[in-house]
């Protein structure tokens, strides 16, 4: 199961796998969630959402409403203010409330509070709605015809002056050499269109909250999310407060994955609580969820590649259009921006961005690099079968190592993509016979992370015992990586470390966990606050022994007075300091806030064994295997964890998931029975290969993991799928029907 | 206010009464009644197992139960699993095998797992992964799940279901 028995010799803590600090409340059901909170005289929000994929808001009338039994509060757009269009905040605020025009079906436009969820259910169907239905475009394709009715009336595209509105929400071009050239050197030219469709990041805990505004106008807001400082400012903005005005406090959170990094409900549920007076708690349904919160984009991409009869990738040259949904963003440059694996001298991608009457799509795991992947990865498969050479080696050949460029022109940093490669060459699964009747796939991925602004505080207790206080959501296991780190520079036991995640006015401004950022930038403000720790207790011991602070020594978690042993120069520990502190100066305490540079790229090679069922185009997986550079574990089980987990989300997405979405933009499978996850029959063992290339910038060479497991398992399994059956897929998902009506046109 | 009705039954070896209208989810009475927040609403569809319990010892989802339903019958849930302070090894073994991220599918996956081994004290990982098939994990990708309910039947046999 497991491919690293640490600890390394190096570390005493790091790399060792102790039972995690929340983990206890987790099993005896004790974990409180954000809906699992509940206030004296708290009301039940419910909101009322468009049945229109694409309207113009006529009137809305709340009187009705108003009047049932049990309800206080009623809020619509018009509660909310005026964002101008240009603003930052304004897609936002748009997709928490409408304004005047509803962009997707299931789109809020009003919300209601009242003493039960029944009652504020059966008063949110009372509010009318009147609506002059526009048309809708919903597909990437209809986006772009000609003459397509504009999907959102505010869209400006990106990095433009333009003043009309456009279904365009970004165009990104991307280029280095002469790709003409490259085509020209090339023996050997693929080129495939791919499309994918909408999945959603599928986290089990319904987006909740509860917001408490007080007499004195401040607001309280309990709330699951990936940043609950991010939570502060957004609701802020889009409210109109300032921050001083908010206080957010984190509930666990029961799954993100990029999907709670953006905010749905706590404005609304701010001004109910003001109007009613009252804390109002608000959760979604999972067919809220699933029509009107973000899902990852849509795709459609087309890519040709060249490379020599020796295997050297020559060129690439593509256009890359993602959807996102009803507002603009970033999906199609990030798309592009993740296509930085290989060194292609010649580079002409086109990223293109639309928007559509669709949700708003939402960050999922490095974000568009899935999609990209799908494409890169099958057409390098192709061209290995057409020079019959090994894939790995074509890989091997081409992989990008420090120094080569991204799709930016950016040099890489000190990256692991040729050792992550190599180790999957060197495993077990890759050197065992394919079974008759098996399709061996191989596929990679690659994911920037990021750095962002992170603060710790780290308390030494009267005992000897530590609490460290971050700002970083726990979506994975951070928590223990956090208390890991500080376990190593303090030398003290793992558990009687503390490790907690501290409201907005109890820590430091942190931002969101995202980018696989928190074990890598909130772990280094961690250990920074531990050094800055360190040096006070050198100082202490000084204070207590009497000597020079020159004269004493931090070794192993204890303060060594230099020279030779005698009274009164022992070793002093943490708990002999901390329980001198009120004598030598008072309680000890660090602080440390950062803005991370220098994140670690991290890549990712997975290698699948498929069985095609050709009656009934049943793709079953056999054996999985996941190789990615981590940087350095710090706790590999969680790291293992992420792995797993991010190859059965990509394994899902290629596999089963899609939104689908009737003529007129009503999802068709707005719940778990019909948007289909993977269940525990569906998949095998995840075997995992933790590859430890240190990120020079980290003080433990720590890379971050979340985000790149799910990159690989589209292009692994599209290839696996053509090994074994002959049929390149380019269409997501690699569903039955999809590979069945494949096999059959073969 | 809609009329309710009055229901008897027991809830993790302790008797219990409650009030509850008749379209109220034995879920919802459970977590707003009772203040049992363990049992989790994913989807309110039985697709995810997040609510799942057992009545009179077989697997439910509460979530497709009306409370009236649970009249005199025998309820339980996460919070009944462990005696005392002693952990069941099923929460031993998530808990050292890291079977859980989130943490908000483990209650079901707890729950549901220990009727599989009630029933079936060393099963396949075949019959592993078919017994939690309607329980949604989003995070781990149920291998160290999986790995973690077998560790839990080693160690139930060669204790003789005592506790570790």
């Amino acid at each position: 199961m497991t491919a690293t028995e640490k600890p390394s010799a190096k570390y005493k803590y790091i790399g060792t796998r102790p039972v995690r600090h929340d983990g206890l409340d987790k099993v005896i059901g004790k974990a409180r969630f954000a809906a699992d909170l509940d206030l004296t005289g708290q009301l039940r929000g419910v909101m009322v959402r468009s049945p229109h994929a694409h309207a113009k808001i006529l009137s809305i009338d709340t009187s009705t409403a108003e009047a049932m039994p049990g309800v206080k509060a009623v809020v619509t757009g018009a509660d909310f203010p005026v964002i101008d269009p240009t603003d930052s905040t304004h897609d936002e605020a748009i997709n928490n409330i409408a304004r005047d025009e509803v962009l997707y079906n299931g789109h809020t436009v009003a919300a209601v509070a009242a003493t039960t969820i029944a009652e504020a259910r059966a008063a949110a169907a009372a509010v009318k709605v009147e609506y002059e239905v526009l048309p809708a475009v919903l597909s990437i394709d209809e986006s772009l015809a000609d003459g397509a009715p504009i999907a959102n009336s505010t869209n400006r595209t990106l990095f433009t002056r333009d003043t009309e509105p456009s279904n365009i929400a970004s165009v990104g071009p991307f280029q280095r050499g002469d790709v003409e050239a490259g085509f020209a050197a090339a023996d050997v030219v693929v080129e495939r269109t791919f499309t994918t469709k909408a999945v959603h990041q599928g986290y089990i805990e319904p987006h909740a909250c509860v917001a408490d505004v007080g007499q004195d106008g401040k607001a309280t807001i309990w709330a699951s999310s990936q940043g609950h400082f991010a939570v502060r400012s957004k609701t802020a903005a889009i409210l109109g407060w300032g921050t001083d005005k908010i206080k957010v406090t984190p509930a666990e959170i029961g799954g993100g994955f990029g999907g709670k990094t953006t905010i749905y409900l706590e404005p609304i549920a701010v001004l109910l609580s003001q109007k009613a007076a009252r804390p109002v708690k608000i959760v979604m349904t999972r067919e809220e969820v699933l029509r009107a919160t973000g899902p990852a984009p849509a795709s459609k991409i087309h890519i040709k590649m060249g490379a020599t009869n020796e295997g050297e990738l020559t060129t690439i040259q593509g256009t890359l259009h993602y959807s996102n949904g009803s507002a603009k963003g970033y999906a199609a440059l990030t798309g592009a921006m993740s296509i930085a694996s290989y060194r292609f001298p010649n580079l002409d991608l086109m990223a293109i961005g639309t928007v559509d009457n669709t949700p708003k799509s939402a960050a999922y795991r490095a974000p568009s690099a899935p999609q990209a992947a799908f494409a890169i990865e099958t057409l390098i498969d192709e061209i290995a079968n057409e020079l019959d050479m090994d894939p790995i080696d074509l890989r091997l050949k081409n992989a990008v190592v420090e120094g080569d460029p991204t799709a930016m022109g950016a040099p890489h940093p000190k990256i692991g993509f040729v050792e992550t490669l190599q180790a999957i060459k060197d495993s077990e699964h890759y050197n065992s016979p394919v079974p008759d009747g098996v399709g061996r796939g191989f596929g990679t991925g690659f994911w920037f992370n990021i750095g962002e602004q992170s603060s710790a505080t780290v308390n030494l207790n009267e005992d000897g015992t530590a609490t460290v206080i971050t700002g970083s959501p726990d979506i994975g296991g951070s928590r223990a990586s956090m208390a890991l780190m500080a376990a190593e520079e303090l030398g003290l036991d793992v558990h009687s470390i503390t490790p907690i995640v501290a409201d907005t006015e109890s820590v430091g401004f942190t931002d969101i966990t995202e980018g696989s950022r928190a074990t890598f930038a909130t772990g280094m403000a961690v250990v920074n606050a531990c050094r800055e720790l360190i040096e006070q207790m050198t100082q202490r011991a000084a204070v207590m022994r009497g000597v020079d602070v020159d004269q004493v020594a931090w070794i192993d978690g204890a303060a060594i007075i230099e020279g030779p042993p005698s009274e009164g120069a022992e070793p002093l520990t943490i708990k002999e300091i901390t329980g001198a502190a009120k004598m030598t100066g008072g309680p000890l305490t660090a602080t440390a806030s950062l803005n991370a540079a220098g994140a670690g790229p991290s890549f990712a090679a997975h290698l699948a064994d498929v069985k095609v069922d050709e009656e009934t185009g049943e793709v079953t997986i056999l054996r999985y295997t996941a190789a990615q550079d981590a940087g350095t574990a710090i706790h590999p089980s969680y790291v293992e964890g992420q792995m797993q987990g991010g190859s059965a989300q990509g394994i899902g997405w290629a596999l089963n998931e899609e939104y689908i979405y009737s003529g007129d933009g009503v999802m068709q499978n707005a719940g778990f029975l019909d948007y289909r996850m993977p269940v525990a029959s569906d998949l095998p063992m995840i075997e995992t290969i933790i590859v430890e290339v240190p990120n020079p910038s980290h003080p433990y060479g720590v890379r971050g993991v979340g985000e790149t497991g799910i990159v690989p398992p589209i292009g692994t399994l599209a290839n696996a799928i053509a090994a074994a059956t002959g049929v390149r897929m380019s269409e997501l998902p690699m569903s039955p029907p999809n590979v069945l009506k494949a096999l059959n046109e073969k | 206010m809609m009329n309710r009705t009055h229901v008897h039954c027991t809830v993790n070896g302790d008797e219990v009464d409650l009030l509850a209208s008749d379209d109220t989810s034995l879920l919802d009475a459970l977590r707003d009644e009772l203040g049992l927040s363990s049992v989790k609403e994913g989807c309110g569809t039985g697709d995810c197992g997040a609510c799942s319990i057992t009545v009179d010892g077989a697997l439910n989802c509460s979530c497709l139960m009306f409370a009236p339903e649970a009249e005199g019958r025998s309820i339980g849930t996460v919070e009944g699993i462990a005696q005392g302070d002693h952990l069941h090894p099923l929460q031993e073994t998530f808990l050292e095998g890291a079977a859980l991220q989130c943490g908000i599918c483990t209650p079901g996956f707890l729950v549901a797992a220990k009727v599989l081994l009630d029933e079936n004290p060393s099963p396949t990982e075949t019959e592993i992964r078919y017994a939690l098939a309607g329980n949604l994990c989003r995070c781990t990708g149920y291998d160290k799940i999986i790995h973690a309910v077998q560790e839990a039947a080693v160690q139930l046999s060669t204790s003789n279901g005592a506790s570790k």
